[in-house]
């Protein structure tokens, strides 16, 4: 059997007195997509902080291909090969689209400090290479042609797509998409699940995805966990999620009148 | 009308203004001053006329006149015609490696700052200290305008590297009652010169991991009031060091910063920092600017980032101070306080956040407006402070911000020779 890609062990987080995040596990093996549903305040982002090392974890251990991850600054263990995106998209306001991809690949860079200061001949080369690559990533999200615009003039499913683009140019082992479709039209929705299927499919990406639109976990995710109150309720597969009296209690709400 | 007028113009590469320029600096040389007196001016006007204006308004007209006859009409009738002959050498020069045609426009760049400038010393003082003014706003400006950090320390790494080069210029070849007789035979310290203005910005450096290090923490406001503190750290640590006479200030530098050295300096100063914020390495700063969690995320290393911003910046700050030291031949703790703190942040501002040509633009601009503005006395800071203020109302990142210098395209020319004219 081979190494999950991803490794979570009865990971805990305490903010002050409040346990937000308690005793989770989670195992993604190579190319599953793995869905993370459950109501506001439930603790999902909490999770995401945790494993990219925004936060470090009171209790717990991460294992990134067999590598024990958690505790080191969130630099590294992006560098390492855990990418995401933020559900209130995280961009540069004053960058243009092809400079937000270029600058994902910043840990590849080897012409080091004296190539920037003097642009030596090895610099120049590299640059372009980079450029190679961030174009080619844009190509595939369908956004070459917005490359030279500020992110901030681009319209909201577009900058969607630069964060996608960008969390992809890291090369890493595994995305973490955080609410990916929140505050979509119907139209931009479809696109950007055409965008996480091509990614999965072409790149063989793991993906772990918050969610809060049934539709979509429905849709793309193998396998999904609910959490509520810091605690996974339920783990198994969309349908029987969807079917789990706990789950309907706790996310869809009571249907059922008493 | 004015759109005609211009249009030509708009053809003409970069080398033709050079040619234009240079041929008006030459006629002034030349003819200045037969014409002055012509024209009942007591003496050329040393600052294109803004000080004879303002002292004898009736002489306005003849001011006018002679910066028309002069400066005006043969730079535009120069550029204007040379424009068809400069893209053709523009264009043969561009197939010439980016350095060898960079140098070219450089070299005919300080050729029209030398002719100009060689007409009085008044000239080459202002001269000098523009440009010092240029390599400290730039190395601000990647701290506060690249990285978005307050920083007010400014002064302080000016400071340590004036003293730095200082010490090593007077105790190693002047004969100082301070530092005793001269070690080294002068005649050497023009060479190592550079080795002392450098080392001064490395100590600079030094400094600027003091605010380096508290920047990974805070930031905004506080950062600020911690670099000021860094910067009354520096000044009184200097007023009370008696091995370089405190308050009393360190005299008799040797005058070795002329034209040309302040000139390379400058240029070296331009390129080294155009081509950090142009690399990817350097827009991570940017990326820290616009969310630190975001460029974390996407494997920049923050802390090295905001390190490397601030050495670099202090170093520049420091080579600046260096020069400056040697440039007034005097400095003492006075020269690094409050009011040269706003007069750079000053700049930075007035030109434009995040920008090359903005830094060059603001420095030279509020440089020479002081120098211009001089004969109005305390009003003069009234008239700056409230350009200013207009700046940030109309435009709050300054004049030419977030803008790239793209040197190559700067010098390409600009239509096909076959087709200009």
């Amino acid at each position: 059997m081979t190494l999950p890609v991803l490794q979570v062990r009865n990971l805990s987080h305490d903010f002050g007195g409040l346990r937000a995040v308690r005793g989770y596990n989670l195992e993604i093996g190579s190319g599953q997509i793995r869905g993370l549903i459950g109501p506001n305040g439930a603790g999902k982002t909490t999770i995401f902080n945790l494993i990219t090392g925004i936060y470090k974890p009171s209790e717990g251990e991460i294992f990134l291909g067999g590598k024990k991850i958690d505790g080191l600054p969130p630099h590294r263990i992006a560098s390492l090969g855990v990418s995401r995106t933020f559900q209130n998209l995280l961009l540069w306001r004053h960058m243009t689209v092809l400079e937000h991809v270029k600058m994902a690949r910043y840990s590849k860079i080897r012409y080091g400090w004296l190539g920037a200061f003097f642009g030596t001949s090895a610099r120049h080369r590299e640059e372009a290479g980079i450029e190679e690559t961030a174009l080619h990533l844009l190509d595939r999200m369908g956004i070459r042609h917005l490359a030279d615009q500020v992110v901030l003039n681009l319209p909201y499913g577009a900058q969607r797509r630069v964060e996608i683009a960008r969390a992809l140019a890291t090369e890493p082992g595994i995305l973490l998409l955080d609410e990916p479709t929140a505050g979509m039209n119907p139209e931009e929705l479809a696109q950007i699940m055409e965008i996480i299927r091509r990614v999965h499919g072409e790149f063989g990406m793991s993906i772990l995805l918050i969610e809060h639109r049934m539709k979509v976990v429905m849709e793309l995710c193998e396998t999904v966990q609910t959490l509520d109150f810091g605690a996974v309720i339920a783990e198994g597969t969309p349908g029987e999620i969807q079917n789990n009296p706990r789950v309907i209690d706790a996310y869809l709400g009571r249907e059922r009148a008493e | 009308m004015a759109g005609n007028l211009w249009k030509p113009y708009s053809r003409v590469p970069l080398l033709g203004w050079f040619f234009g320029a240079l041929v008006a600096v030459t006629l002034e040389r030349l003819a200045g001053a037969p014409l002055a007196q012509f024209l009942g001016l007591q003496k050329i006007p040393v600052l294109f006329g803004f000080s004879d204006m303002l002292k004898t308004p009736v002489s306005i007209p003849n001011v006018l006149l002679y910066l028309l006859a002069v400066y005006v009409v043969p730079a535009a009738a120069v550029t204007r015609l040379g424009a068809s002959p400069a893209n053709g050498i523009a264009a043969a020069l561009y197939r010439f490696p980016m350095a060898v045609t960079a140098a070219v426009h450089l070299a005919l760049l300080y050729a029209v700052l030398h002719v100009w400038a060689g007409a009085s010393d008044y000239r080459v003082l202002v001269l000098r200290l523009t440009l010092i003014a240029v390599m400290l706003t730039l190395s601000l400006n990647v701290i506060n305008g690249y990285m978005g950090e307050f920083s007010c320390s400014h002064p302080g790494f000016m400071a340590l590297g004036a003293y730095c080069a200082s010490v090593l210029t007077i105790g190693l070849f002047v004969d100082a009652e301070l530092f005793g007789a001269a070690s080294l035979s002068p005649a050497l310290g023009r060479f190592l010169f550079p080795v002392a203005l450098v080392l001064g910005g490395l100590l600079a450096s030094f400094g600027g991991l003091f605010v380096a290090i508290p920047s990974f923490r805070t930031r905004g406001d506080y950062l600020a009031i911690i670099s000021l503190a860094f910067l009354f750290i520096v000044k009184s640590l200097i007023e009370n060091l008696e091995f370089v006479r405190g308050p009393r200030g360190l005299s008799g530098q040797p005058d070795w910063a002329d034209l040309p050295t302040v000139f390379l300096w400058t240029v070296l100063c331009v390129w080294s920092v155009n081509n950090f914020v142009r690399s990817t390495i350097g827009k991570a700063l940017n990326a820290v600017r616009d969310n630190e969690m975001a460029a974390d995320a996407m494997t920049v290393d923050t802390r090295k980032t905001k390190i490397a911003a601030f050495l670099f910046g202090a170093f520049w700050a420091g080579v600046a101070g260096g020069l400056f030291a040697h440039v007034m031949r005097y400095v003492n703790p006075g020269n690094f306080g409050i009011q040269n703190l706003a007069e750079v942040l000053a700049m930075v501002y007035f030109g434009g956040l995040n920008s090359v040509y903005g830094s060059i633009v603001g420095a030279v601009s509020i440089s020479l407006l002081g120098e211009a503005l001089r004969p109005l006395e305390i009003f003069k800071w009234i008239i700056i402070p409230l350009l200013l203020i207009l700046v940030m109302i109309f435009r709050p990142t300054g004049l030419i911000a977030f803008r790239d210098l793209d040197v190559a395209s700067l010098l390409k020319p600009k239509a096909n020779p076959g087709e200009g004219g």
